[in-house]
């Protein structure tokens, strides 16, 4: 089946997107934004000018640098807002020309910046320091002040946001907590600590504690470092980073100066509105160091929106669209005083696949106010006795959780379980080396947003590095990683931790268990080469947070959906009304079998089959309707059936007109242009479907003259296909009796007949007028109308020739066919 | 007896009634002796046992990396049904509601008799109507029954269970069968429009053939023009565009959005051609 297998390749394309974007996502690393396409055609010009920037920086402000940056110029008006926007690691201004160029359209300055270090910009990386790159910014927001096309608050002072993902997203937190002419920030992606980011302890233990995620930070400095080992890295950061990396330990020295580089250590001084986006795929910055920031700014008593989308550095869906309307929204709310956006907190969900375009469907859920990792917290007993679990020798094989550009695969996790089956059978967890804990299964689903909870103790030897994961099992034992993130922790043995596990919003569904899994490995992490083993066992049951307060709006469906309906059958009645067709009777002609008057009938093409034709027929008459072949008479019979539409002129039965359908054919019996009969039923179904067929009573069916008349003995119990045309002719002719009507035409009635049945026909035709009944039999065999009709109608050319009499037409002996011939003008 | 009645009893034989002519009972008669229409119910009823030979003999189908429904078609036997209807909605389901809807009135046509029954008379409208209504009656019939025996045919083959999803996942038996109610109505509604272009198709042709093949040629146009990317969201308003949607009831969450749209775009359709064929066939002169 060729269509099957096409749509069987549409679901395919799942699969294929969602590995495609882990490529795309993998080469964009910790890049940030990339230019996507190119801009739209039609949308209006934005006017930029690139330009190289001095500025003076360093902790004695005596290094000079030049930035490169680019300046969009508002469109359609001489002032705007500005905002500057910030690139990721490793990127340059480039990458953000898009956003720029969009935000320009909507009436914004926009300044994008090479940081120092990256691009064509001089100078050396120093981690968003506030001795160098802080200090740069501050100086682009002096030139930006002097810029004709930027609004002012006052002297020097911009009204200015600014925005930027991960790198961009940092500075911009940073220079709001230095610089006062900041108004509002839009940070993506970004870190809070960046010690805790790349030194994370799940137990609380601080950075100091913590497991070193080597293959981000790895990824993170060599991105910076080009192609020689230290690249355009601040020496001593180099050499700080080369050392931990070494040794896989913090040390005290590389903690604070990267506590230095991130917003944690001036967050009390950041109070302007900030809206928060972090992507729920991203282990490199998780969703805590947002809630970490989000926390820090709410207590200053600024207004803090917190977005999770469904992006983020491990790739996934990046939203461009839906991001970057908030990120308008947000500034045309702030810098605009347009109205501010209603909500605190939103989170987009995979709500499942758009078949048509096999797309994942997502939904935006959102809350008034962000309620933190931690709310609405619910307690599930969790169920497993003590395990012990191994360290393998050099820490290798080691588990997968989260890899870079994984994320796309994280993502439909949402869906149930999908990325279980798009891993494509990648190891998870190394037997052995990893302990469990299940919940009962759930009775009703369970929405988990926020980061869960649970008390552990561990014994053994030395202090454990350990990661715990959350996963989703379903009823059938299927087990995949509710986010494939993984929160390292470093226990002291003997004693007990608090973990907190990775932050998300997941669905758990009814009859899913809850699975918390403590591993010893992790591909990401630094993990100890020595051989050991611990026991494992959870003090606590597991404690969930939830927002019931979180509402989706359904996706809405669009207007047409209901639209077009109505549409369609406004359309649908307007085919249907047309005027109706008076139905007058004419009570003078109730005696009357068949008057026509004035009838025309032109078919479509051009011939005209029947012109005026007029006669009349009595009671008691049996009338013949003579014509050679063409002369109209079947185009008449068929008019008389209320089949085909008169062009003009009227056919009355019994005085009531006939239109399609019009009651008085009932007292009309026909045999026109053959028989019709379904071939695959018998005779006598076929005729007694046919009475049931007329809407009368079964006992004004007069069945058993009909089938006398037709003779067909025990052929008609045989299916119709198997009769002979003269058997069809008497079955036709006995149907056309059914009933008994005060009318019955007869077109060509002895047509395939044997002379015996013929005769008996002319008998029988007889008769039935003979009884006050009427018969109008249309032949062109003359000598058999001359022994039947008591009259006569002669049509030519679709009109009538002669009527009357059958003696009065022949004349004074002769026979009918010399007269006929001679009325239609071929006479010998 | 409504006062046109009265008239029309006059006007007519003593015995005539318009709402007697053609009942329902007596046309369904006529259609169901035919042999096409044994013919179209067997391959329906036999189809899923055909299906579970092959999985029988084939063996179960290994997960090829793609999610699809070929992939879970023996986890169970509602499973097992929903396999059989995702094969058969493409081309089958069409061919067996097109056969109906476009048979009914050419083949009447083709075999004179409708002329007969017009002049008996039984009015256009009414004709159409009775014939419409059986014609689709025997469509639905024809629709359900293939998922009907197809879950007969599961239980015996691969037994009763829960729903595992292609996409992973699995639904309890009880949701499943109303989430199989919503698939079978779904692709009940997704077929009017076929139903209804063999309809106006039926009343226009004499030949029975034209219009079950003229309705099933342009499904077969729909979907070709439906594969053409470039159209974008015109594929939108394909007839054809959401005869998959009913899948979008397969996950974990229904997504009503597309069978909506689905159900909008025939529905429409279906409103319109029906409109067509029964102007047509009031206006039409009966030459057949």
């Amino acid at each position: 089946m060729r269509l099957g297998g096409a749509l069987r390749a549409r679901w395919g394309r799942t699969g294929r997107a969602a590995r495609w974007s882990a490529a795309a996502a993998a080469i964009a690393l910790v890049g940030g934004t990339a230019a996507v396409g190119a801009t739209a055609g039609e949308a209006p010009r934005v006017r930029t000018s690139e330009q190289n920037v001095a500025v003076v920086d360093g902790p004695k402000d005596d290094q000079r640098v030049t930035l490169d940056t680019t300046f969009y110029a508002p469109v359609g008006r001489a002032k705007g807002p500005a905002v500057m926007i910030g690139h990721g690691f490793g990127g340059d201004k480039h990458g953000v020309a898009e956003e720029a160029r969009a935000l320009a359209r909507e009436g914004y300055a926009v300044l994008a910046w090479s940081a120092r270090g990256f691009g064509r910009s001089t100078g050396e990386i120093a981690l968003n320091s506030p001795d160098y790159e802080v200090k740069d910014t501050r100086q682009l927001i002096d030139w930006l002040a002097k810029r004709p096309e930027v609004q002012l608050d006052g002297p020097g002072d911009p009204r200015l946001g600014m925005a930027g993902e991960s790198y961009g997203g940092a500075i911009a937190l940073m220079t709001a907590a230095y610089d006062r002419r900041v108004d509002a920030i839009a940070p993506q992606i970004t870190w809070n600590d960046l010690a805790d980011s790349l030194f994370p302890d799940a137990s609380g233990g601080g950075a100091g504690n913590g497991v070193f995620k080597k293959l981000w930070a790895g990824l993170f400095f060599t991105d910076g470092a080009g192609s020689s080992a230290c690249g355009r890295f601040l020496p001593s950061l180099c050499e700080m980073y080369q050392k931990v990396a070494e040794t896989g330990a913090p040390t005290a020295d590389a903690v604070a100066t990267l506590r230095r580089s991130s917003p944690s250590s001036v967050i009390d001084r950041v109070t302007v509105p900030t809206l928060l986006v972090q992507g729920q795929a991203d282990s490199l910055f998780p969703l805590d160091q947002a809630d970490a920031n989000a926390r820090g700014i709410a207590r200053n008593g600024a207004p803090v929106s917190v977005v999770w989308y469904q992006g983020g550095h491990d790739g996934g869906d990046s939203e461009t669209g839906r991001v970057r309307g908030l990120l308008r929204d947000f500034f045309d709310a702030r810098l605009r005083g347009g109205a501010a956006s209603r909500d605190g907190f939103a989170v987009t969900r995979a709500g499942g696949l758009d078949s048509s375009t096999q797309q994942v469907v997502v939904e935006e859920a959102t809350a008034r106010a962000y309620p933190g990792l931690g709310a609405g917290p619910r307690t599930l007993p969790l169920d497993g006795r003590e395990q012990t679990i191994f360290n393998p020798a050099g820490g290798s094989p080691a588990s997968i959780s989260a890899l870079p550009g994984l994320g796309a695969l994280g993502g439909l996790g949402d869906l149930g379980g999908l990325a279980g089956g798009l891993g494509g059978g990648l190891p998870v967890d190394m037997p052995g080396q990893s302990a469990q804990f299940d919940t009962a299964p759930l009775a009703s689903p369970l929405r988990l947003t926020g980061a869960a909870t649970v008390r552990i103790a561990v014994s053994g030897k030395g202090p454990v590095p350990l990661f715990a994961k959350l996963y989703d099992v379903s009823p059938g034992g299927l087990s995949v990683p509710a986010r494939r993130i993984a929160a390292p922790l470093r226990v002291t043995p003997g004693g007990e931790a608090r973990v907190t596990l990775p932050a998300m919003d997941y669905r758990f569904d009814r009859g899913h268990r809850l699975r918390v899994v403590l591993a010893t490995t992790d591909m990401g992490f630094a993990t100890p080469p020595q051989p050991a083993s611990y026991k494992v066992r959870v003090v606590s049951g597991l404690t969930v947070p939830t927002v019931p307060a979180l509402k989706t709006e359904p996706t809405p469906i669009p207007a047409w959906v209901w639209v077009l309906p109505l549409v369609a059958f406004a359309i649908a009645a307007g085919i249907l009304v047309r005027g109706r067709r008076g139905r007058m009777t004419e009570p003078s002609l109730s005696d009357v079998p068949l008057e026509i008057s004035g009838l025309t009938k032109k078919y479509k093409n051009g011939h005209l089959a029947v012109a005026d034709l007029s006669f009349r027929v009595e009671k008691g008459q049996v009338l013949g309707l003579l014509g050679p072949n063409g002369a109209g008479k079947t185009t008449t019979l068929r008019m008389l059936m209320g089949l085909i539409h008169p062009d003009s002129g009227e056919i009355r039965i019994f005085g009531h007109r006939v239109t399609p359908g019009a009651p008085v054919l009932s007292r009309l019996g026909s045999f026109v242009e053959g028989p019709g009969f379904l071939p695959h039923l018998s005779g006598r179904d076929n005729l007694d479907l046919y009475w049931r067929a007329t809407g009368r009573p079964l006992d004004e069916a007069h069945m058993d003259e009909a089938l006398r008349i037709a003779g067909l003995g025990p052929a008609l119990e045989r299916a119709v296909r198997t009769y002979s045309q003269g058997m069809r002719q008497r079955l036709a002719i006995a149907q056309a009796m059914l009933g008994l009507p005060d009318l019955l035409v007869l077109d060509e009635p002895t047509n395939g007949l044997d002379p015996p049945q013929i005769r008996e026909m002319r008998e029988v035709l007889v008769r039935y007028a003979a009884g006050g009944r009427t018969v109008i039999v249309s032949s062109h065999l003359l000598a058999e109308v001359e022994q039947t009709c008591t009259h006569a109608v002669v049509m030519a050319g679709g009109r009538r020739v002669a009527a009357g009499p059958v003696a009065e037409i022949t004349g004074s002996g002769r026979r009918l066919e010399d007269a006929f011939l001679e009325i239609i003008g071929e006479a010998p | 007896m409504t006062t046109g009645e009265i008239t029309a009893a006059a006007e007519g034989g003593s015995g005539y009634r318009v709402r007697r002519t053609l009942p329902l009972r007596v046309e369904a008669i006529r259609q169901f002796r035919r042999r096409r229409t044994l013919v179209a119910f067997g391959i329906l009823l036999v189809l899923p046992w055909v299906l579970v030979g092959a999985f029988k003999i084939g063996g179960d189908p290994g997960p090829d990396g793609v999610p699809s429904l070929v992939d879970v078609a023996t986890a169970s036997a509602l499973n097992f049904a929903l396999f059989a209807l995702f094969v058969s909605t493409g081309f089958l389901l069409v061919v067996a509601v097109a056969l109906f809807c476009g048979d009914t009135v050419a083949s009447e046509a083709g075999w004179s008799s409708l002329r007969y029954l017009l002049a008996a008379p039984v009015p256009r409208a009414r004709l159409l109507r009775q014939k419409l209504a059986v014609a689709l009656s025997y469509a639905v019939v024809a629709v359900v029954s293939l998922p009907l025996m197809a879950l007969v045919a599961g239980v015996v083959g691969f037994g009763w269970g829960p729903v595992e999803l292609p996409t992973g996942g699995t639904v309890p038996a009880g949701t499943a069968l109303g989430r199989m109610a919503v698939i079978i109505g779904y692709s009940l509604v997704a077929q009017l429009v076929v139903a209804a272009l063999a309809f106006l198709l039926s009343v226009t042709t004499d030949s029975p053939l034209g219009a079950v093949g003229g309705a099933v040629g342009l499904v077969i146009v729909s979907n070709i023009l439906d594969a053409v990317t470039a159209l974008g969201s015109w594929r939108d308003f394909l007839p054809t565009h959401w005869m998959y949607s009913w899948m979008d009831a397969l996950q974990p969450q229904i997504q009503w959005t597309g069978m909506a749209k689905g159900s909008a775009i025939s529905i429409s359709y279906a409103a319109v051609l029906f409109a067509l064929a029964f102007r047509r066939f009031r206006d039409r002169d009966i030459v057949s």
